[in-house]
């Protein structure tokens, strides 16, 4: 029978499959966890819960810890300031001590945000499963992988069995086609998934994994695809993936923990039957047109209020759905925008460069490019920080972070930072913030901050400007 | 995990849909190493407003919310589950949940009901007119009654299986523990490892 790339995976990784009817009901099936990532926040309870069971961590070899939600993102070199954040990493390095599990700490060449670690690594592979605490775990499905957030009771249970009771998810497929394949100067995967999620709304993906193809995507770098299967999960889906080609292996071609020799040729053969079958049939399709994506930005307090940066402030008057006119009215009043304005005008305080979303070497460039020979606006800081440690040298060998310094911007260490304000880096009160992570809810950034969801590039040009601008309209 | 079976206490209207995790739970209330204490930070940014409906009596005395739909967007952090429970939550109703909080909810014994929206909207009138109404919820029967209304939710019957018998999915899991050696002694030696 005809199969999705999502069916394949699931298939591929049945322990066993749950069994029908009874008076239980319908059992999930029990799938195989390939790869399980951890990180300080989510994981303590979950440790915890093994000690308090009396058992061990089944696959220590098939689990990765680094930190990042609570590190700081300068003067690194200090022991963190504040004790409760200290506490939970020194909880992660104790419990990854006791259990045997690796852990790439703080200062660490390899440390990072997880969904930055995994793919450099070589670590994410085309046809595996992929599971963290954290949803921005979706990340991972640009190689074709099966990839989603979990829970910590969850992250307990792959830590006790390296499995998860899971039921299938329904299939969706999103293409994005455009005449040549390419996208408008300017127009990048951020603005493609931010579109995307304006289009189907937080719920549409709700209990789907999200295909993404069509020949704009297949033209897409992996660091592109991978922030659009990030977002799947602002769509309500918990996955997204990406069928693996051409592009996938010359990426993990040589990186550390991807296979070598024979096995390199052996993974290439199965990794190509890793394509939803051509008479495949999905659960719901959605067409994006590619020629008309423009760059987008989100005007409201949840990522699927969005709108191209050349519109006004949506006037929830004009929107018939009760539901969505309640949601955009609070919207704006916590925003503090007027219906009309054009998004253009919106000024900003902070922009932030970073997170698992934005914040990897080609992200860092387009922002680079964007600013290289220009000024940061006054009143405006610009922070940039780095996904992972090897990032952050990659990108200071290349010379970014002088281009960034010298525009007035502050260049910083690893980590999640302000993408959702666990450690010093927030927003405060009323502040606005261009922003190029994945989430704009209220407080998100910090008690009261104000986040507009762009791409590195708009993020860039908003920063010289001082208002919402893309890189057009610095010429 | 507590066995759940059947719960009555006040219903507490939310008109509020898209409620994510960040409003359930700020980041900044994560830090906690232990699955206690989180109650502080169950709708923090929102507690400051004297009209939120949990700083109103009855109300804050309440252990069945009534949300708006779309409930629990957002991150996979259980401690907006634990967020609810620790402050007295039993039973969260919506018309639609997010993926990842339904499954945490199922995991941690808070019952994420189903409701159809016209009838989350009659919950709301009920309870905003005469504030302190209890409701109770039937898992076996799988009714929500308040007052002179009585109206079905949905759940998944497996889910609500685990939760009448309290079971522990790790339990579960591992009476199955010989199909897991199987599986990976067939393996292939190409996949990675982290060590």
């Amino acid at each position: 029978m005809a199969r999705t790339l999502a069916e394949k995976v699931w298939d591929l990784h049945l322990v066993r499959s749950g069994k029908k009817g009874g008076q239980s009901g319908d059992e999930p099936d029990l799938l195989y966890i390939d790869l399980h990532l951890v990180h300080e926040v989510t994981s303590p309870q979950a440790f915890d819960g093994l000690r308090l069971a009396g058992r061990p961590v089944r696959r220590p070899d098939l689990t990765l810890a680094t930190e990042d939600h609570n590190v700081p993102t300068k003067d690194v070199e200090l022991p963190i300031s504040d004790p409760v954040s200290r506490t939970q990493v020194e909880t992660l390095r104790r419990n990854c001590a006791e259990f045997g599990v690796p852990l790439y700490p703080m200062n660490h060449a390899e440390q990072g945000i997880v969904h930055v670690v995994g793919p450099q690594l070589g670590l994410t592979q085309p046809g595996t499963t992929v599971v963290c605490g954290d949803s921005h775990t979706s990340t991972h499905g640009a190689f074709g992988a099966m990839a989603f957030g979990i829970g910590t009771s969850e992250v307990e249970h792959v830590l006790a069995t390296q499995t998860l009771p899971l039921r299938r998810f329904k299939t969706m497929s999103i293409t994005v086609n455009s005449a040549d394949g390419t996208l408008r100067p300017g127009v990048t995967s951020k603005d493609v998934v931010l579109a995307i999620i304006a289009q189907i709304g937080t719920g549409g993906g709700q209990g789907y994994v999200l295909e993404y193809r069509g020949n704009v995507i297949e033209n897409l770098s992996m660091e592109a695809r991978m922030t659009i299967c990030n977002m799947s999960i602002e769509a309500g889906a918990r996955a997204g993936m990406i069928a693996p080609d051409d592009t996938t292996f010359a990426y993990l071609q040589g990186r550390d923990r991807a296979p070598k020799g024979t096995q390199w040729d052996e993974a290439v053969a199965a990794w190509r039957e890793l394509r939803s079958d051509d008479d495949a049939v999905f659960d719901a399709e959605v067409q994006i047109d590619g020629d008309t994506l423009t760059p987008f930005v989100t005007w409201g307090t949840n990522p699927g209020q969005g709108l191209p940066l050349g519109e006004r402030v949506p006037d929830p008057a004009q929107i018939v759905d009760e539901n969505a006119r309640v949601s955009a009215e609070k919207a704006l009043t916590y925003m503090g925008l007027t219906a009309g304005m054009p998004l253009r005008e919106v000024a900003v305080d902070t922009v932030f460069v970073g997170s698992c979303t934005n914040g990897r070497i080609e992200d860092l460039r387009a922002a680079a490019d964007v600013i290289k020979g220009r000024t940061v606006a006054d009143g405006v800081r610009m922070l940039v920080v780095p996904g992972s440690m090897r990032v952050r040298f990659q990108a200071e060998d290349e010379g970014l972070d002088d281009v960034f310094t010298a525009a007035g911007a502050e260049w910083r260490s690893a980590g999640c930072s302000m993408c959702l304000g666990m450690n010093p880096d927030q927003l405060a009160p009323g502040e606005r913030a261009a922003s190029t992570s994945n989430r704009n809810f209220e407080g998100r950034q910090g008690k009261g901050g104000r986040t507009h969801l762009v791409s590195p590039l708009v993020a860039a040009a908003t920063a010289v400007r001082g208002t919402l601008s893309s890189p057009e309209d610095l010429l | 995990m507590d066995a759940f079976s059947t719960h009555t206490g006040i219903g507490v209207p939310l008109r509020r849909s898209n409620v994510d995790t960040d409003q359930i739970i700020p980041a900044v209330y994560l830090k906690r190493v232990t699955r206690t204490g989180f109650e502080d930070g169950l709708f923090s940014a929102w507690r400051n407003d004297p009209s939120f409906v949990l700083n109103q009596e009855p109300f804050d005395r309440g252990s069945v919310l009534v949300a708006g739909s779309d409930f629990g967007t957002g991150s996979s952090r259980e401690h907006a589950v634990w967020a609810l429970m620790n402050y007295g939550f039993r039973v969260v109703i919506s018309s639609r949940f997010a993926d990842i909080f339904r499954g945490n909810s199922a995991k941690a014994g808070l019952l994420a009901a189903e409701v159809a929206q016209p009838d989350v909207e009659l919950l709301w009138k009920l309870l905003e007119n005469q504030p302190g109404t209890e409701i109770t919820v039937d898992l076996t029967e799988k009714t929500v009654q308040a007052a002179d209304l009585t109206v079905p939710f949905e759940i998944d019957d497996y889910t609500r299986w685990r939760l009448l018998e309290g079971l522990d999915d790790i339990g579960l899991t591992l009476r199955h523990e010989a199909d897991v050696t199987a599986f990976e002694a067939a393996r292939p030696a190409r996949l990675p490892v982290t060590t």
